[in-house]
């Protein structure tokens, strides 16, 4: 596969011991030999944590070292994947007009200068500038997808079926709902995540702040001033 | 396919549940699942395109009340099955309980016979294509007229990749409608943009 997550993929049958397969075959039957036919029966459905810990302890018995890879994301969501990579991004812009140009022009490369990274399959990075009369918003109608690695993972509510089903249609509206109520002069640009170019919005910098740090900047850039949902 | 997944534009919803401080994770099991997702598609058991397609495929009333760490789950534990990686019936013991699955997949499709590149300014039309199977055209721009602003790197076809057929990479277009043209007489004034796959689109003459 030509798309996959970070890091790149390898092989499916990698993940496949020596004697996997027979392994998986050897187990089955006997469970055939040891278990009653329940197939009639239904049973209630597992709780969401027993299914993850069965799906776990699967992985786990084939070699797969889900424990290890669960810290390292762990690590990844809490430490790297973060909206602080963002406001690191729109600080710059705000102060730095050639790397603003670069930045509308080839938002991949210009984040890595900045020692940002995107996942493979995230092969371009729009940057969506607000002016004082637009304002740019991002969601993903079919799913959740998001530039994680500059956004941060997404919040709940970006995920959630009202805010999927209806920013496209009532945009004005939802952004009222959610606090920003956007005078009528401010044009709407929504922007509907469904391919694996991803986006982020570039704010306004807000009046009263020329000629401070970047660093004094960055500190104002909010996760949904990023999405587009606030203005600062 | 026309799934539930499908929201753009849907009615019926009440507002966004909207706070400040919203969080990504709100209970202990809902990384641990995000993270063996993640390895699973890192060991190359399936990719994103066949994950997205396998919560598609949830029977719709779970898929709607299921939580979006759920349906994680859900897909995830389809595709270990239909790959071949454990049984369901290996599941079920585990978890001690019933582990409802996605239902199958239909059949893919490869690239359209004709596709054009298109340059910013284009008027496009979306195909009024209906297929069974993983499709990232959402139902809200089908049939309906934009215009092309830019062009993205080709990617994998998202309609061959979740479903092992084999396709040429192509482009994206960022194609710009009118939400009072998408939905007349019944939308907020705004500009919609969408990533469409080219096979998607088609010149308006």
């Amino acid at each position: 596969m030509s798309g996959g997550a970070v890091p790149p993929p390898l092989r499916a049958n990698r993940c496949a011991a020596p004697g996997f397969r027979s392994s998986i075959l050897a187990r089955s039957i006997v469970e055939v030999t040891r278990m009653p036919d329940q197939s009639h029966e239904r049973q209630p459905t597992a709780s969401v944590q027993q299914r993850v810990a069965a799906i776990e302890a699967a992985f786990d018995e084939r070699g797969m070292k889900p424990g290890e890879f669960i810290e390292e994301f762990k690590q990844l969501a809490e430490e790297k994947w973060i909206p602080e990579n963002g406001a690191r991004v729109v600080a710059k812009a705000w102060t730095d007009p050639a790397f603003r140009q670069r930045l509308l022009a080839n938002g991949r490369d210009a984040v890595g200068e900045l020692g940002l990274s995107m996942p493979a399959h995230h092969r371009h990075l729009v940057v969506l500038e607000n002016t004082p009369t637009l304002q740019n918003v991002i969601c993903c109608t079919l799913c959740s997808c998001t530039a994680i690695s500059i956004i941060g993972l997404p919040p709940d509510w970006y995920k959630d079926l009202e805010y999927r089903a209806r920013v496209v249609r009532q945009s004005r509206t939802v952004l009222k709902e959610m606090g920003l109520d956007l005078p009528p002069e401010i044009e709407i640009r929504v922007w509907d995540t469904t391919a694996d170019t991803r986006y982020m919005v570039l704010p306004v910098q807000p009046q009263g702040t020329l000629g401070w740090s970047e660093a004094e900047l960055t500190k104002l850039v909010t996760r949904d001033s990023l999405i587009g949902v606030a203005r600062l | 396919m026309d799934g539930i997944h499908d929201l753009g534009g849907k009615q019926g919803f009440g507002r966004v549940r909207y706070s400040l401080k919203a969080q990504t994770f709100h209970e202990p099991w809902e990384k641990r699942v995000n993270a063996l997702f993640l390895l699973a598609v890192k060991l190359g058991i399936f990719n994103m395109d066949e994950y997205r397609h396998a919560i598609e495929r949830m029977e719709p009333r779970h898929y709607l009340s299921a939580s979006y760490y759920e349906r994680t789950l859900t897909s995830l534990a389809t595709l270990c099955v239909e790959k071949g990686i454990v049984t369901q019936e290996e599941l079920e013991r585990r978890a001690q309980g019933s582990f409802p699955l996605s239902a199958p997949s239909a059949p893919g499709r490869s690239n359209a016979a004709e596709r054009e590149r298109f340059q910013p300014g284009d008027r496009v039309r979306v195909r009024v294509d209906h297929v069974p199977g993983h499709v990232r055209m959402p139902g809200y721009i089908r049939g309906k007229t934009g215009v092309v602003v830019s062009e993205s790197p080709a990617y994998p076809f998202p309609d061959a990749h979740a479903h092992g057929v084999k396709a040429a990479d192509e482009p994206t277009y960022d194609v710009r409608f009118r939400a009072e043209e998408l939905w007349p007489n019944s939308a907020d004034p705004a500009l919609v943009h969408v990533g469409v796959f080219q096979s998607y689109l088609e010149r308006v003459r």
